[in-house]
């Protein structure tokens, strides 16, 4: 699913969003030399070769009130991971859930998924309804809540030799 | 939190996904809640200059037009701030943020290509002098597809 240099730099020049103005994508497109018309069959294509995952708006949890935020994190046998992310990722309060490797010693987890709360409470009560819920109430795992926030954006520019190459990203454990 | 009425909640809540992607696509919300066009322009840039609203635009498939990873370093106590503010100041990295553990920094690395995320986590580990977990995904098991939020 490779995207072409065109859509790349596309997808750079809307790192920080959509300008807010009654034709974004004019505006957008004009920033790399496109047509409106261009701009938007370029990203509808994004988005059904399902590069672009969803467009809209993108929310901060710790501003809305969500103050409490967890990643956590579980040894689940490899056999049975594909079968216990699935589970973990239908609970209700999971908001993304993946694989990683272990990198043992230091790190033995291999199951991980963010859960927010209103406070930590909230959310101690949200791991163990997922726990439950997914089959892992007996599987060791930790809870990381989060402290200080040292960065939250959705873009990254690349080296400038590749023009600005950015894109947002849908990975972050925030 | 933010002094938000329903109208915010409603422009939160409602278009997280599925912006029509049409010239005009805030007078598509505004026919959604009955607003102007203007109105909602306004409203989204209030809630972008406040904090709420990240971005109107576009969430990308990890992996598809970059690479990118979780790392994860132990940092001595005493360096927490400084280390954090290093390696939050690397432009490969957008997410950076203490967590309760052994492991209390966390941070993901996006670059053009495998080889900018591998030049990026070593230039953490220079900047710093400490040792980088690399934590590739490896299976994705839910699609971000928005966060529901509850006002109560």
């Amino acid at each position: 699913m490779d995207v072409t240099p065109g859509e790349r730099a596309l997808l750079a020049a809307l790192a920080d969003g959509l300008p807010l103005e009654p034709h974004p994508f004019a505006a957008l497109g004009e920033r790399l030399g496109l047509t409106e018309a261009q701009a938007l069959d370029a990203l509808r294509a994004l988005r059904d070769r399902g590069v672009v995952r969803r467009f809209g708006v993108v929310v901060r949890h710790h501003e809305l009130g969500y103050r409490a935020n967890a990643m956590v994190v579980w040894d689940v046998p490899d056999a049975a991971v594909d079968a216990a992310g699935r589970a973990l990722a239908a609970a209700p309060d999971v908001t993304l859930c993946y694989r990683r490797p272990r990198r043992l010693p230091d790190w033995p987890y291999n199951l991980f998924c963010m859960i927010h709360g209103r406070g930590r409470d909230a959310v101690l009560r949200a791991v163990e309804r997922a726990a439950y819920a997914a089959g892992l109430a007996a599987v060791p795992r930790e809870v990381l809540f989060s402290g200080k926030r040292f960065k939250q954006r959705g873009a990254v520019f690349g080296p400038a030799r590749t023009g600005g190459a950015a894109w947002t990203n849908s990975t972050a454990a925030s | 939190m933010l002094p938000l009425d329903d109208t915010d909640r409603r422009l939160l809540d409602g278009f997280q996904r599925d912006l029509p992607l049409e010239p005009r696509p805030f007078a598509a919300i505004a026919g959604d809640l009955g607003l102007a066009e203007a109105e909602v322009i306004r409203r989204l840039a209030a809630l972008q200059e406040a904090g709420a609203v990240s971005r109107v635009g576009a969430v990308v498939r990890p992996n598809t037009a970059g690479r990118s990873t979780l790392a994860a370093m132990a940092v001595p106590e005493d360096r927490l701030g400084e280390v954090g503010a290093l390696v939050a100041a690397l432009p490969e990295v957008n997410h950076c943020y203490e967590r309760e553990h052994r492991l209390n920094l966390w941070f993901v690395v996006t670059a053009a290509d495998a080889e900018g995320v591998v030049a990026a986590l070593a230039r953490a580990e220079a900047a710093t002098g400490l040792p980088v977990l690399d934590l590739p995904l490896e299976a994705e098991y839910r699609i971000d597809l928005g966060f529901p939020l509850r006002w109560t």
